[in-house]
């Protein structure tokens, strides 16, 4: 018999955007019907735990140790998101970090130091798991030997409240590449697990063409993306293109989150790939968090569990944390 | 004034004759290409429809990359060596060729412009 939860049932995602990442709000519904109570049940079987709610947050491309006119403000902004996640009612259980985490450096003593200070800011969330993986600025130079000495491995799998989450490293061969060595380890990962688990993977560049003129591709992305391409639940969270996209291709969704210190233009508009200027007025424009939030009342809601729904809530004119601020009671 | 017009008449003949290999077919167009921190040079390089053109593509520092999708270059560019490539552009249009081996702080700006006629 055909399980009565489709593909998108496990991972409810909703909420608000407001720049920088997301909170991403994990409400599978499992409990809600026989059907997804089954479902749940071998997952827990499969992987060890049953699927249960919980949120996350993604935060990207903080570039530590960056200083320039696109944004002269340092690590203003990445440490008013630590605040602002600190502040929210609901505490995150994980913080995903999706690369470039530092801006590189030269001199490996620097960019060491600026990998101290990012885990010195980052260690101010209260939250209970921070996972990395590193972008090119972090591990392009040295093929990630610092990131390693000082954030672990670069690509890892992990399991959280029946979600399965992956750690693709697409930078450390310099090249925008995951190379056929994490391919193989991926499909290995992925053996043990039921076609209908659901998988969060995460990495810096986006795992499909969507500017390679701009160096927003992966090279092998379509090997990854066709060891994915039997799990009905995918969701893919990148950075590197320091601004909102959203992609749905096959049983993925791929989703960027902004970044923490500037923006790019849409390419789309033809203008150069250059960072927005830094506007003194409202130095978080086009910066922020992106809140991605599950209602509560929906935990209980349609007893047919059939789709997850995708739907994010634009701050208006996008003003970034100031904004976020201000409505985050309502979060 | 009889030696000036004949050196004028082998300059004019020059790049007909150096053009031709030993067998005497024609050798294609080339194209020298530098790249460095962070900028290729010359910066735009322009080709025509259907042309085959031979790309002379070196580093002067570190390894660079050279990525352009629609003439279907991907390589890497290891100082000490000179790479050699073919190209017969079958569009036309205005193309950015990119280094996609990650070379430093500037590397996201390091960009030839490709212009096929």
């Amino acid at each position: 018999m055909k399980d009565p939860v489709d593909r998108r049932t496990f991972m409810k995602i909703a909420g608000a955007s407001i720049g920088v990442g997301a909170l991403f709000h994990v409400a599978p519904l499992l409990g809600a019907t026989p059907g997804g109570r089954r479902i749940a049940a071998l997952l827990g079987k499969e992987n060890g735990e049953a699927p249960t709610p919980f949120s996350f947050v993604q935060l990207s491309d903080t570039h530590v140790g960056f200083s320039g006119p696109p944004n002269p403000l340092g690590t203003q902004a990445f440490e008013q998101a630590v605040d602002m996640i600190n502040g929210l009612k609901e505490r995150p259980d994980l913080v995903l970090f999706t690369g470039d985490l530092t801006h590189d450096s030269e001199n490996p003593g620097e960019h060491a130091d600026r990998m101290r200070l990012f885990q010195k800011i980052a260690g101010r969330l209260k939250v209970p798991l921070i996972k990395s993986v590193p972008g090119e600025h972090d591990a392009g130079l040295d093929g990630g030997k610092l990131f390693r000495e000082n954030f672990g491995e670069t690509h890892y799998s992990f399991d959280h409240r029946g979600v399965h989450f992956i750690a693709l490293d697409n930078v450390s061969l310099a090249k925008p590449n995951v190379g056929p060595e994490q391919v193989a380890w991926l499909k290995k990962d992925l053996a043990r697990f039921p076609v209908t688990a659901p998988i969060v993977v995460f990495t810096h560049r986006p795992l499909f063409d969507l500017r390679p003129d701009w160096e927003w591709f992966t090279g092998d992305g379509d090997e990854v993306m066709n060891a994915l391409a039997p799990y009905e639940n995918v969701t893919v969270l990148y950075g590197h293109i320091h601004r909102e996209h959203t992609h749905t291709e096959g049983h993925a969704t791929h989703i960027a989150a902004r970044s923490l210190i500037f923006a790019f233009p849409d390419p789309e508009t033809g203008v150069p790939k250059k960072p927005i200027p830094f506007d003194p007025k409202k130095p978080f424009q086009n910066l922020g968090l992106r809140v991605v939030h599950e209602p509560g009342a929906r935990a209980g809601g349609p007893p047919r569990i059939e789709e997850v729904e995708l739907t994010l809530r634009e701050f208006s004119g996008t003003v970034g944390i100031q904004q976020l601020m201000k409505e985050g009671g309502s979060l | 004034m009889k030696t000036a017009r004949i050196l004028a008449l082998l300059l004019l003949l020059a790049p007909a004759v150096t053009a031709r290999a030993a067998n005497g077919a024609e050798e294609p167009r080339t194209i020298a290409i530098t790249a460095k921190r962070f900028e290729f040079v010359p910066s735009t390089i322009t080709l025509k429809k259907g042309e085959t053109v031979k790309l002379v593509v070196k580093s002067e520092d570190v390894t660079h990359g050279l990525f352009i999708r629609t003439l279907k270059i991907d390589t890497d560019l290891t100082p000490g060596e000179t790479q050699q490539i073919s190209v017969t552009p079958q569009t036309a249009g205005t193309f950015t060729a990119i280094c996609h081996h990650f070379c430093g702080a500037g590397h996201g700006n390091m960009k030839l412009t490709v212009v096929v006629e």
